[in-house]
């Protein structure tokens, strides 16, 4: 390894390439396997000389806005979420495909193959073709790294968001990284039109016919581009289109041989034709190799799949979902499998728990003895962050978990529908990245319900980020509209159990938006928070 | 050279530690190397495993193939076995033996460890009780480490390097404490080595 590379985690390879690019702003909110950039930002030294902006957004949606501002202002951002957060973002993030950029913008998305951290396993690449401009998806470290630089000046050179796909194994594995030199900031240009960005009908119907004819542009910058390569075969019986970090899974089973196939190395999109047509018309068939969906095995197969023939995950070649690895591409390219050994019977698995002393537990089961073991299960809904645990045993205490902030409007609308009583559980983090317009909804309505704003002071799930939530959750409940009388809190624990059940059962007799806050600190950030503390003393 | 070790344990025992004394040691001998790693949901008290690959040459895949490891390095019995399916059948497994507990269904002590040595290369080791023989109640990991320098081609002196690298800023007697802790499992695996052999 020479002096000048650094070891680092595919996440932090993005942040120091973005920072190394002349990155003036990053823009998130926390969401595995994403969170480690922001991380990596907020204890860079580089950045802190650089003032750069690195503290948490209340959501993906208000992160990826900001970033258009800033780009707006002629300065270098990037907004970094996990794949469901696009979701939360994507309506900024399509229509800023058609506002384009003026500094160079970068949208970095850790997609979540397999779920190990996650509600689904959505491939990031479908948005970007969704709106239609250039997606950048690196194979390695170094990759991750250089295509910030390259995915600043894309952005810049076309005036078009970038979208930077990531996947757990690459955001999460560290190897050596290169470093360039580092770039200087830009300075505050605004764009040459003043109405780029203002989507009235009129202008947006321009904006779009733009975007549309770039399309051939981002496609001949794929063609040309030095992360998608074009390896010669002499075995055309296969050929193979190997995407992303599934370039290194093909790989790994032929080693320094190299591949006997011709092999397309596809990190740059829109797909370009060109070089799969050289694939197709050279080869009997072609194996498309990628994590996540079959984005770019659907395209080639068409409707009708008449032309070409083609194998991947849509064929059975390789498993339709669930994140790839050697194996699995091992047995695509026809190898036996290596031998090794079998799980002996046993070996139990060991399931996520709430940790000991957490305040969840203590919450749970006043919301059990309060609710489920009165009206029976079935009246609880939840959320995204750790007490999702409450799911399993020994709590079974909680009936959903669909997006972030989804507890509180299924419960208003289970209310709606006459179920009384109904309750939402929902984290500080989490009410104040989706929750609050929830809880707006319900105080206009005056909806008969109860919201568990479950407070630990963080966001815990992701390692114990800010919460917006901070010191602010009665005032914010308040400021919404909720009766102060039924903002009632307090602190769980094992001794308040029965002032808890009290408390819960109180607030079921009002006819109204009820909402109580169980405050106490997660036990890890505490934790952390006194090892600091030592330190310092 | 090329060396493939899945590191195994129970999220919370610090399998990251021994993974940055190993990592340490790699890079210092200007060898290539990735390392996945665990993070999120699975962190929880649930098991917790990171790939460890260290190479002369390009490393393609971060996950280690299944049946290619050269070492299954576990910080815990039960969590060793579970990852079987990814040693290589001349591959080395080398576990401590004192479990973690956090689960009601964990299995016989006993049927754990048999398994264990069913495995024709295996090291067994009570690391907790090694490391409290040096006044290091929590230097188990090192323990670790220097059971699995026996079996692995990276020069010890670099191992304890790394060790110098992360606990330096702890002090000197951290330092050296970590360094006998090292010692002595290294010291108890030849050992374990000889007497398998034999």
């Amino acid at each position: 390894m020479k002096n000048d590379t650094v070891l680092l985690l595919g996440d932090e390879a993005v942040a120091q390439g973005a920072l190394d690019a002349g990155i003036s702003g990053f823009y998130a909110y926390p969401g595995t396997p994403s969170t480690e950039i922001m991380e990596y930002a907020q204890t860079s030294r580089q950045a802190a000389d650089g003032n750069v902006h690195r503290t948490w957004s209340a959501n993906e949606k208000t992160a990826l806005e900001a970033a258009i501002g800033m780009s707006y202002a002629g300065k270098r951002a990037m907004a970094m979420m996990k794949h469901v957060g696009l979701n939360v973002a994507a309506d900024a993030f399509i229509n800023a495909g058609l506002t384009g950029a003026n500094g160079g913008l970068i949208v970095t998305v850790a997609d979540d193959p397999s779920m190990h951290s996650s509600q689904n396993e959505q491939d990031s690449r479908f948005f970007g073709k969704f709106a239609m401009v250039p997606i950048l998806e690196p194979s390695n470290q170094q990759e991750a790294y250089e295509m910030c630089f390259e995915g600043f000046e894309l952005s810049e050179r076309y005036d078009t968001p970038v979208l930077l796909r990531l996947t757990t194994r690459i955001a999460h594995s560290r190897a050596g990284v290169a470093r360039s030199t580092p770039q200087g900031q830009h300075e505050i240009t605004l764009p040459e039109d003043k109405r780029q960005f203002v989507l009235l009908p009129a202008i947006a119907r321009k904006r779009y016919k733009t975007l549309l004819g770039r399309q051939d542009a981002f496609e001949q910058e794929a063609a040309e581009s030095r992360f998608n390569r074009y390896f010669e075969g002499s075995d055309k019986r296969l050929g193979i289109i190997a995407c992303g970090l599934a370039y290194n899974y093909v790989m790994e089973n032929y080693q320094d041989e190299g591949c006997p196939h011709p092999l397309l190395k596809l990190s740059q999109y829109p797909i370009p034709r060109a070089l799969v047509q050289r694939l197709v018309d050279e080869c009997d068939a072609v194996l498309v190799v990628e994590d996540g969906m079959p984005v770019v095995e659907e395209q080639l197969r068409g409707l009708l799949n008449r032309g070409a023939t083609v194998r991947g995950r849509m064929s059975g070649e390789l498993p339709r979902d669930g994140e790839l690895n050697p194996a699995i591409v091992r047995a695509a390219l026809g190898f036996e499998a290596q031998p090794g050994g079998s799980v002996p019977e046993g070996i139990v698995p060991r399931p996520p728990a709430l940790c000991a002393g957490c305040s969840h537990i203590d919450s749970m089961n006043a919301i059990n003895a309060a609710i489920r073991d009165v009206y029976g299960d079935g009246r609880v809904f939840s959320d995204i962050g750790c007490y999702t645990l409450g799911a399993l045993p020994p709590y079974n205490a909680i009936n959903s978990c669909v997006d972030m902030g989804a507890s509180i409007t299924m419960a208003k609308g289970a209310a709606d529908a006459g179920l009384t009583p109904a309750a939402a559980i929902i984290g500080d983090s989490t009410f104040t990245h989706s929750g609050m317009t929830a809880l707006l909804d319900a105080v206009i309505d005056n909806t008969n319900m109860i919201v568990c704003i479950l407070d630990n002071s963080t966001t815990a799930m992701t390692g114990g980020q800010y919460s917006h939530a901070y010191g602010r959750l009665e005032q914010i409940c308040a400021g919404l509209g909720v009766d102060p009388d039924h903002i009632r809190t307090l602190r769980p624990t094992r001794k308040t159990h029965d002032e808890f059940v009290q408390i819960i059962k109180e607030e079921i007799e009002y006819e109204g938006v009820s909402v109580i806050i169980p405050q106490r600190e997660c036990i890890q950030t505490q934790a952390r928070r006194a090892k600091l503390a030592k330190q310092g003393a | 050279m090329r060396l493939d070790i899945i590191l195994a344990g129970v999220g919370g025992q610090g399998i990251l530690s021994i993974a940055t004394v190993l990592g340490y040691a790699a890079v210092e001998s200007g060898l290539q190397l990735k390392q996945a790693e665990v993070h999120g949901m699975s962190q929880r008290g649930g098991e917790v495993q990171s790939h460890l690959r260290i190479s002369d040459k390009s490393i393609y895949s971060d996950l280690i193939p299944a049946g290619a490891a050269d070492m299954i390095l576990s910080v815990e019995p039960m969590e060793s076995l579970r990852y079987l399916p990814f040693l290589s059948p001349e591959g080395w497994l080398v576990t401590n033996t004192t479990p973690f507990r956090n689960i009601d269904n964990y299995p016989e002590l006993e049927r754990v460890l048999e398994e264990v040595k069913r495995i024709p290369n295996h090291v067994a080791i009570d690391a907790d009780a090694i490391a409290k023989e040096h006044s290091n109640s929590r230097g188990m990991n090192m323990v670790m480490v220097g059971a699995a320098s026996v079996f692995i081609s990276l020069e010890f002196e670099k191992l304890q390097n790394g060790i110098r690298y992360i606990f330096g800023r702890k002090g000197d007697e951290v330092v050296e404490r970590n360094l006998a802790t090292l010692q002595a499992g290294r010291a108890f695996a030849e050992h374990a080595r000889t007497a398998a052999h034999r």
